[in-house]
């Protein structure tokens, strides 16, 4: 039997709506809001033979893009091998290993085989970030961790369910590790809930077309999508693109961490070599070879966004895996930093390295920090403990046709900061400000946008504040003549005495108490173009803003014409950021 | 108490008229006469709606002076915020924050690609700060600095500004400064176009509830001239009377009023849509509707419970742009007919997301485009008539758009122009029907208790295959599915919105305080519906609440049967309500009341739509309705397909699919298996075949 191209594009749309409700459903059933609000959750649909990805919801979150085709893969080794118990019809398998496939210990995965006429027809499986995983500290961000065991309960594969059940002794292990344990109940069924209603959607597929001529089409489709990324590849020059970029420091050693990739076209392929990167580290920024490729995949992904998430469109992206450097260590590194920050500084490599390759493309570097800040105390007048979390955005990078976006969203995220009435409703906390950031946004023909300003006063009580962010030491990049965007900015007022980390970025419990102040501002994107360039009109529209102030504009003029009569390179990102780490 | 209008009693003459991005439509239903039923489409004139309006009265040879009153659907403010074509104006908020509404929440517009724009609706220049703080709990931490409100004013009318947005921090839970200030403001600026944040929306969020005053102020005057001319306008045509406006909410309220809550009407037209479709669907007998707009640039789809609109009080009408007051749930589908379909660099036909629009719009409408889509495959697949279509502007023929799928799709993916053209209908409807479910079925309602609701021009053209997809058993089709949404305007009820947020978990909630904010609901929308010009024949009040289990954040709207609720009923409902949507029972969590909702609709007398097609033009044979017989392409194959004229079916007729219904403004395909019948109504009800 050969696919008709009709047969062939309706299986694929009717495969990516089924990822895309089992999204919605794990989404509006789940407990957490890290989850239900933040969407810190993906559903796919993985090979029965090796587990590689067949397709994903397009609305999940995007460090998890490929991810779970990692974790499934050693599922069905360990199955094969006797390490895991043989599955059964509506078994479900709980994993959250970071070595195993994985990212960090709070990302827990399901995993459900779909069986048709007496075999496993493929996998579905899905991802959610649970607020708590047990470890030294609520929310699993520890900034100073040296070893997995510290940051909390991780499991190998086992069955959650079985035969549609949920295991009581499983679950009482779990709930017996983790805090604020009676509401995961919820999140579980919401996430089990999901793998169900895309097993009922697949079987409706599989009734109307035929299992053979599904099969016949995920081959073909995967086939397809490997052709589709190699055509927008093939624009690419042939050569070899260089780039760095650079983690502020792992939260214990107080030095910066480098990302040194070199991407190499060759044909309709690329390859991503990160030799040179730096050894693994003592703190928590270390990554797992997973959360490596998947931050690749999802960069690409940001710059070929009409290419479907399948292992085909992953083919002609060929990871050398690296060995000995931090972006892929071994048990027991610690590993919590690896899905909201490393991730970002490899995608933030990716994009400098594609950009002189596709400049019509590929923004100068986004922001690219998730900014968490954390506060956990005792609120004297509730008479009862708290945890805060606050996440922002930054500025993205212009690119060739406009300036950065303002106050985005992480590169590897979706999710939506919280409205300050939100935050002081709940915690004992009073916003002096939450604004633009002036200024903040690289200088360039299109300007970086703009980072956030806030500052924050502990009203009541005792707290002890922790700051895992990034781009405190080098701002993200600006190129093709372009400015950086400015660093992130931490200072803690106690007593009015203000304290700056001294990791910049990170720092695990400081204390505070009443009428102590935080006062955050995140980074600008990197401008895109020579700022001597920039429309006057734009320049004057800035300044009438506010969004500048006069001199700066003056300033940022005339270093370009400085810089602009000396160097005429293209490829200026990558050597401005080894400028900056000289000084 | 305003002078009673004698309108909206049995025996008056009643006329909707809703402009649309391209057509103003006009119904109007005389009850004084068996045979009065006018009805007119004529283009829209962008820069004046009201010349449109003036038009379709005239086409419809309408004396105005006939008219008892006229309800009109508007999108003079939509268009005025997606064009950004706004009221200069200015905005005095809380010292550091005067950026949240160009912050937003951190977003991007689309998961994948690190660009994307926003344009505030206030710039940053005309947002000035005072000194003032109100702490979440309500309590006054910084008074309010009165001279600098005075200063901010005075220095927002240099600049310019016509409008105003005080916008402060938890005003919600204290309102007292963002009322001081406006009490100053009141003093100095020339006009009413005064905005208060809490007193559209009182609820926390700060950037959405600071959009949606700056909405609401930024096109309050643009409203207001735009009311002013058509007022005008009618006046000089004899109707010297009030008219009434509809809000997105789909209940109606008095043009004399509309201005000061402008924002309301954002969702006007696609609200009206939805009302009509109750309204009938209510009528024959199909309480629960899955309704389908489909336009040319996107699809409009909502959800219909038991003749009841779902109303959302979070909409968000473009990227970054929440207008958080109570609208009909209208869900944005980014399909529509002028979809354009490319094969891609893998080999695969795709159907949207990227749309010809209007302008130049689908090949065949001769307007330039040359880019082929869904329309233009309807078009060769003998689906839409050419020789109507001709039309058209500059006249395309049928060879130039086979041509165009030959070229573009056909040779890229190794099929002839119709095989492709089938392909790209194919798809398209599958995407259509995958967008839907998103919006309504896989929200845990059974597809079998729905029928599909099709209006708009192409709905009827699809609704049989999105029925097929979606698994619906029953199509809808109205008698006029082209001017749906005026229709909605001459059915529709008044209708006044209340939210109050408890924020409790159930065990704690008091019984009595729940029934007096709920009577309280009551009582203020009997008072507002008093007010009104139209009449109302019944006052109906409908009261619900918002749950979730403690902890979640996501919200569930659970209907109440009475004001009177008790603890373990509240629970029950909820748990009920939870499995049916998610299928999960979680005995071991307990539930909270977030919010206690109160719908009052004054119901305007019962509307007669029988004579929406007239029924002495009907024919008495089916065989007499055909107007030809020609080849229509289903499933791969050209079949000799009849074509029957609507307006002559007889309302007895039974029709077979495949066949083809034409009207003047749509075209309803029956596809091979489909058995339709007509009600008294003349809609037409298809049984759709497996």
């Amino acid at each position: 039997m050969t696919l008709d191209p009709i047969t062939l594009s309706v299986i694929q749309a009717a495969l990516q709506q089924t990822c895309d409700e089992m999204d919605l459903t794990f989404s509006r059933a789940a407990f957490s809001p890290v989850i239900a609000e933040a969407n810190d959750r993906s559903d796919g649909i993985y090979s029965a033979v090796d587990g590689s990805l067949i397709a994903q919801g397009s609305q999940g979150l995007p460090v998890f893009v490929g991810v779970m085709q990692y974790s499934t893969k050693t599922i069905i080794e360990m199955i094969a091998d006797g390490r895991c118990l043989p599955p059964e019809d509506r078994d479900i398998y709980i994993v959250n290993d970071p070595y195993l496939g994985g990212t960090h210990l709070m990302d827990v995965r399901f995993a459900m085989p779909v069986w048709r006429a007496g075999k496993i027809f493929c996998w579905l499986s899905n991802t959610g970030h649970w607020p708590d995983i047990g470890g030294a500290v609520p929310g699993g961000f520890s900034a100073s961790a040296t070893a997995v065991e510290q940051e909390g309960l991780r499991l190998p594969p086992v069955k959650l369910f079985k035969k549609g059940k949920l295991d009581p002794e499983i679950y009482a292990i779990i709930t017996s590790n983790i805090r604020v344990a009676d509401q995961r109940i919820g999140d579980i069924r919401a996430q089990a809930a999901a793998l169900l209603v895309g097993q009922e959607r697949l079987f409706t597929i599989l009734d109307r077309y035929g299992d053979e001529t599904v099969t016949e089409a995920i081959a073909e489709l995967r086939k397809r999508a490997a052709e589709q990324m190699r055509a927008g590849i093939a624009a690419i020059p042939d050569g070899v693109y260089r780039s760095k970029a650079f983690v502020d420091s792992d939260g214990v050693v107080d030095e910066p961490l480098t990302i040194a990739l070199a991407v190499e076209k060759k044909g309709d392929g690329l390859t991503f070599d990160f030799a040179g990167s730096s050894k693994p580290c003592a703190g928590p920024m270390n990554s797992v070879l997973a959360t490596t490729l998947s931050s690749v995949y999802l960069a690409m992904r940001h710059i070929f966004p009409d290419v479907p998430i399948s292992a085909g469109a992953f083919e002609p992206l060929t990871v050398i895996k690296p060995e000995g450097t931090f972006l892929d260590a071994h048990y027991p590194r610690p590993v919590s930093g690896c899905a909201a920050e490393v991730s970002q500084r490899i995608a933030e490599a990716v994009f400098a390295a594609m950009v002189q390759s596709l400049p019509d493309k590929v923004t100068a570097a986004p922001a690219g920090s998730s900014g968490n800040f954390a506060l956990g105390g005792h609120d004297p007048a509730r008479k009862r403990d708290f945890v805060m979390y606050q996440i922002s955005g930054g500025g993205y990078g212009g690119n060739a046709r406009e300036d950065g976006l303002t106050n985005g969203c992480s590169t590897i995220g979706i999710s939506k900061s919280p409205p300050v009435e939100i935050m002081e409703q709940a915690f004992p906390v009073l916003y002096r400000h939450y604004a633009l950031r002036e200024g903040s946004g690289g200088a360039g023909k299109h300007r970086g946008g703009f980072g956030l300003a806030y500052e924050v006063e502990l009203l009541r009580g005792e707290a002890r504040a922790s700051f895992v962010m990034d781009h405190g030491r080098f701002g993200p990049q600006g190129v093709l003549g372009g400015a950086d965007g400015a660093v992130n900015e931490v200072t803690v007022f106690r007593d009015g005495e203000p304290h700056v980390p001294g990791h910049l970025s990170k720092e695990q419990d400081i204390p505070l108490k009443a009428g102590d102040r935080v006062r955050v501002a995140t980074p600008g994107g990197g401008g895109y173009g020579n700022p001597a360039e920039r429309d006057p009109a734009l320049v004057r529209h800035d300044l009438e803003m506010g969004y500048y102030a006069a001199e700066d504009v003056e300033k940022m003029l005339s270093a370009s014409s400085r810089s602009s009569s000396s160097s005429s390179s293209p490829a200026r990102s990558s050597t401005s950021s080894i400028d900056h780490s000289d000084g | 108490m305003t002078e009673k209008n004698p309108a909206g009693r049995a025996g008056t003459v009643v006329a909707g008229i809703d402009v649309g991005g391209t057509f103003t439509d006009l119904i109007m239903i005389d009850g004084r006469t068996s045979a009065g039923v006018r009805i007119a489409k004529v283009p829209t004139t962008v820069d004046n709606q009201s010349f449109g309006v003036v038009n379709a009265l005239d086409v419809a040879k309408v004396d105005a002076a006939d008219i008892d009153l006229i309800v009109h659907g508007t999108t003079t403010t939509t268009n005025a915020v997606l064009e950004r074509r706004l009221a200069r104006t200015g905005m005095i908020t809380t010292r550091g924050f005067r950026d949240i509404i160009e912050l937003g929440r951190r977003t991007r517009p689309q998961p994948y690609g690190m660009t994307g724009t926003f344009v505030p609706v206030i710039p940053r220049n005309l947002r000035l700060e005072v000194s003032e703080r109100v702490e979440a709990g309500g309590a006054v931490r910084t008074p309010l600095d009165e001279d600098e409100v005075e200063t901010a004013v005075r220095q927002l009318l240099d600049a310019g500004c016509e409008a105003l947005v005080i916008h402060f921090l938890h005003s919600y839970a204290n309102p007292s400064h963002e009322r001081r200030a406006a009490e100053i403001a009141a003093s100095l600026w020339p006009n009413g176009y005064i905005t208060t944040g809490h007193s559209l929306l009182s609820e926390a969020r700060e950037f959405e509830r600071g959009v949606t005053a700056s909405v609401n102020a930024s096109v309050q005057p643009i409203l207001e001239r735009y009311v002013e001319r058509l007022r005008n306008e009618l006046a000089k045509m004899g109707y010297a009377r009030d008219f009434l406006i509809m809000n997105g909410n789909g209940g109606m309220i008095s043009a004399r009023f509309v201005a000061r809550e402008a924002a309301k009407t954002v969702m006007s037209g696609p609200a009206s849509g939805v009302i009509a479709a109750a309204y009938t669907g209510r009528r024959a007998g199909h309480k629960n509707l899955v309704t389908y707009d489909m336009g040319g640039t996107s699809t409009d789809v909502a959800l219909i419970l038991n003749a009841e609109p779902a109303v959302s009080n979070e909409t968000e009408i473009e990227y970054a742009m929440p207008i958080h007051v109570p609208m009909v749930a209208v869900h944005t589908v980014g399909a529509g007919g002028g979809s354009i379909a490319r094969v891609d660099a893998s080999g695969l036909i795709q159907v949207g997301p990227e749309s010809a629009g209007a302008t130049p719009g689908p090949v065949c409408y001769g307007r330039g485009g040359t880019e082929p889509t869904i329309t233009d495959a309807n078009l060769l697949l003998g689906r839409l008539d050419p020789k109507r279509l001709l039309a058209v502007d500059a006249p395309v023929t049928v060879e130039q758009v086979r041509d165009i799928f030959e070229a573009k799709i056909g040779r890229a993916a190794g099929l002839d122009a119709i095989a492709a053209a089938g392909a790209v209908l194919r798809l398209g409807n599958l995407k259509m029907a995958g967008a839907i479910r998103m919006v309504s079925v896989s929200r845990g309602y059974d597809p079998r208790d729905f029928a599909l609701f099709a209006f708009g021009g192409a709905g009827p053209l699809h609704a049989s295959a999105l029925a097929r997809e979606l698994g619906l058993p029953t199509v809808l089709v109205p008698a006029r599915p082209g001017i749906t949404n005026a229709l909605g305007c001459v059915v529709a009820d008044l209708r006044h919105d209340f939210v109050n947020t408890i924020n409790q978990p159930v065990s704690l909630v008091d019984e009595a305080r729940l029934r007096q904010v709920l009577e309280r609901h009551r009582e203020e929308g009997q008072a507002l519906i008093a007010k009104e010009a139209a009449e109302p024949e019944t006052i109906r009040t409908i009261h619900s609440a918002d749950m979730q289990f403690v902890g979640q954040t996501h919200i569930l709207n659970v209907p109440l049967p009475s004001v009177e609720v008790s603890r373990a009923q509240l629970q029950d409902l909820f748990e009920k309500a939870y499995f049916a949507r998610f299928r999960v029972e979680l005995p071991e969590i307990r539930a909270n009341l977030v919010n206690l909702n109160t719908s009052v609709i004054g119901v305007r007398p019962a509307v007669d739509l029988s004579r929406l097609i007239d029924p002495a033009g009907r024919a008495s044979t089916l065989d007499e309705a055909r107007r030809e017989v020609r080849p229509v392409w289903f499933d791969g194959d050209w079949v000799d397909t009849p074509v029957y004229l609507r307006e002559k079916l007889p309302l007895d007729a039974i029709v077979h699919g495949p066949a083809i219904i034409e009207q003047m403004d749509a075209t309803t395909v029956l596809e091979p298996g489909d058995v339709a019948k007509s009600d008294a109504d003349g809609n037409i009800l298809i049984e759709v075949g497996r």
